[in-house]
């Protein structure tokens, strides 16, 4: 190995030192649970698919961060970091991800249907781009409530040529939603890359007829990218929406835990480890003298202390009764 | 009460009026709602109600109903209305895995007060693609509720109930039902999903009939007693939940079943209310269960070929006779044909 080139620093002009040590917080904790999950599946303390964001937290962070509890986040399958970042407590993440009865969604969820509805987390679902309709639904009960309420849909560059996909930014474009679509485009869907799935390589010109606002934005870069978004949400709060936001990143994992990653590219795999949004936003943060190296490490720590107690609460968790399953098929009258 | 003269689509009508009078979360959607649909069931509603709450949408059958289903968890409570059944396919993963199992994998933080209007049958020349009935399908799905009306009266009460339900509900109409002349109360209450309603009683034999073969079992049990045949006639109104109480009740009493839909015979819900009926009255029985259903073929459009497929009076009115001489005892001289003659 030769001499390991520094990140490119992180555009935070925009940033001020609270927002970034704030995003920085909110990503070491998506990393560090996420990096505990990997070692949990491992020995199948976790259960089931289980798809990590590592090297895509940036984007979670920058978004969910500048949500409110009332704003609805739907997900995909890919959604620990969305769920994280938008206010579910690790705890009940992680005993969610063990099947126990505290589990955000009593244990019959699981990694890829987190709901976490007190922080408006909708929901994820394990059906690629089957949550954009719901998200577009969402976006019209709130404009027919009259509300500033703005729902953000995430998705990958797969989902982007499914039916669903064009059925509903036509919808949200026609019905003039309060909706934000971010598309996390990781050059992937499992093992294939786009260019076997599309003749369209951006996400923007696939919806570029319709005229909302589409951007396309480096999404390792988050200082760049919470200005962009920052910028979305005023539109999509004063009702001027939907946008697109399309957020070009890697997962530096394979689809999911466990996949052979014959398919990866190990060349384009290291500048990306370079271009990682954790270490670049932390650089930039030390450059700017709003961390030095032993906050940043204690950031770190933190964050593993925080997963290593979820992972003690999710352990002393029961799992939920037998009888919970029939219980819960349909909801009775309130 | 006070009865009127109506007809199914106004029942269905009305119905959506009050239920949106009285609940502002209350939306319908659906292709041409807002200019009343092809058989006139939304006829008046968006210039009572505003475009804003009985919205029109493009033909985007899946992502409309998927909208719905976020609109219903956000706390709305749409009615979507899928024009044609057979185009239900076409929105199955949005109600089979997102609506179905919503409240489920949420460990109950998520409802989907959601109703899903269609229409299905065979009868009106319209061809394989717009005459289906598969009812059958949807209930197989836990965490659906399916509920099939056959009359003007049992559509508005169950539609109420339907809206008012706090899980996804499919409500399955006829078109051959829509515009018959039909006497229903001024004011119909509610009818409870989950509950059978006896539409004629009988000692002899019991026939449990599903939507447009309510009245044709009707029909059937008139011709049935002029053959000495006393038939009771069951409609069950609702298939999830199914109100097997009653009609287990029935079958211990009379010891003899028919069972008739339009859908096909094979996999048909018929099979599933005989399966349950046999575990449930297995002692009672004098005879095997029979079923009536279309046969195992795409509804053809020719009108002599349509006529014969569908299912009517004159069959339950044979698989009745075989179920009630079943166990006859031996007789010298048996009049030739006289079981299986219609
Ligand atoms: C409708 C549907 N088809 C196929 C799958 C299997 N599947 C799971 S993830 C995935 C790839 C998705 O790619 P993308 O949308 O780019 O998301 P990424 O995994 O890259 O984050 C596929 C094909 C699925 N879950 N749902
Ligand atoms: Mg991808």
């Amino acid at each position: 190995m030769g001499t390991p080139t520094p990140p490119p620093a992180s555009t935070s002009a925009e940033l001020d030192g609270e927002t970034a040590l704030g995003l920085l917080r909110t990503m070491w904790r998506i990393r560090c649970f996420e990096e505990r999950v990997a070692q949990l599946k491992r020995t199948l303390q976790v259960h089931g698919l289980i798809h990590l964001s590592i090297g895509g937290e940036g984007v979670a962070a920058a978004i969910c961060g500048q949500l409110r509890d009332d704003d609805t986040v739907y997900s995909g399958h890919r959604a620990h970091g969305h769920a994280i970042a938008k206010g579910a407590p690790l705890d009940r993440v992680m005993a969610e991800l063990m099947g126990r009865s505290d589990g955000l969604c009593r244990g019959l969820g699981g990694s890829m249907h987190l709901v976490d509805r007190a922080h408006g987390l909708l929901g994820a679902t394990g059906v690629v781009a089957g949550n954009i309709p719901l998200a577009v639904g969402n976006a019209l009960a709130a404009r027919l409530r009259g509300s500033d309420q703005v729902t953000v849909v995430f998705f990958g560059d797969g989902a982007v040529q499914t039916g669903y996909f064009s059925e509903s930014v036509n919808l949200a474009a026609l019905w003039e939603l309060p909706l934000i679509l971010v598309c996390e485009n990781n050059g992937f869907a499992e093992f294939t890359p786009r260019s076997a799935h599309t003749t369209v390589e951006r996400v923007c010109d696939a919806v570029a007829p319709y005229r909302f606002p589409c951007q396309s934005v480096d999404g390792t870069d988050v200082g760049a990218l919470f200005a962009v978004f920052a910028a979305d949400l005023d539109l999509a709060r004063r009702g001027r929406g939907p946008l697109l936001l399309e957020c070009m990143t890697h997962r530096r994992r394979g689809h999911y835990e466990g996949d052979q990653e014959a398919y990866r590219d190990a060349l384009a795999d290291a500048e990306w480890q370079r271009r990682d949004p954790l270490a670049r936003l932390q650089a930039d943060a030390i450059a700017q003298r709003w961390l030095d190296e032993a906050g940043a490490g204690a950031l770190e720590q933190g964050a593993r202390a925080e997963v290593e107690q979820a992972v003690s609460f999710a352990r002393a968790s029961p799992f939920p009764a037998l009888e919970l399953a029939g219980e819960l098929v349909y909801a009775s009258e309130r | 009460m006070a009865e009127v003269q109506t007809t199914f689509v106004k029942a269905i009508n009305a119905a959506l009026a009050r239920a949106m009078r009285a609940d502002e979360r209350v939306i319908v959607l659906g292709e041409d709602v807002a200019e009343g649909g092809p058989y006139t069931t939304t006829a008046g509603l968006a210039e009572e109600f505003g475009i804003e709450r009985v919205i029109n949408t493009p033909i985007s059958e899946a992502a409309v109903c998927g909208a719905a289903i976020g609109a219903a968890q956000a706390g709305l409570r749409p009615v979507v209305e899928i024009m044609f059944i057979d185009f239900l396919t076409l929105a199955l993963d949005q109600l089979v895995n997102q609506a179905a199992k919503a409240h489920f994998m949420s460990g109950g933080q998520l409802t989907v007060p959601l109703v899903v209007r269609t229409q299905g049958g065979a009868g009106s020349r319209s061809g394989a693609q717009h005459s289906q009935s598969l009812e059958a399908w949807l209930t197989h799905v836990p965490g659906l509720k399916v509920v099939m009306p056959s009359c003007a009266a049992d559509a508005a009460g169950l539609l109420a109930s339907a809206i008012a339900d706090p899980n996804p509900v499919v409500f399955v109409e006829n078109k051959s039902l829509y515009f018959r002349r039909e006497l229903a109360p001024e004011d119909p209450a509610p009818v409870p999903l989950g509950r059978a309603r006896t539409l004629r009683p009988g000692r002899d034999l019991t026939i449990v009939a599903l939507s447009r073969l309510v009245g044709e079992a009707l029909s059937a049990a008139e011709q049935l007693a002029s053959d000495g045949i006393e038939a009771e006639v069951i409609d069950p109104r609702t298939l999830t939940p199914l109100d097997l109480d009653t009609i287990a009740e029935s079958v211990r009493r009379t010891g003899r079943a028919v069972v008739a839909h339009e859908a096909v015979y094979t996999g048909g819900f018929g099979a599933e209310i005989a399966a349950q009926l046999q575990a449930a009255a297995f002692d009672f029985l004098k005879a095997p269960i029979q079923r009536v259903g279309a046969p195992f073929t795409p509804v053809p459009v020719s009108p002599p070929l349509e006529d014969a497929y569908r299912p009517g009076a004159a069959e339950i009115h044979r698989a009745a006779r075989i179920a009630a001489h079943w166990d006859e005892p031996f007789a010298a001289s048996p009049e030739p044909g006289a079981v299986t003659a219609p």
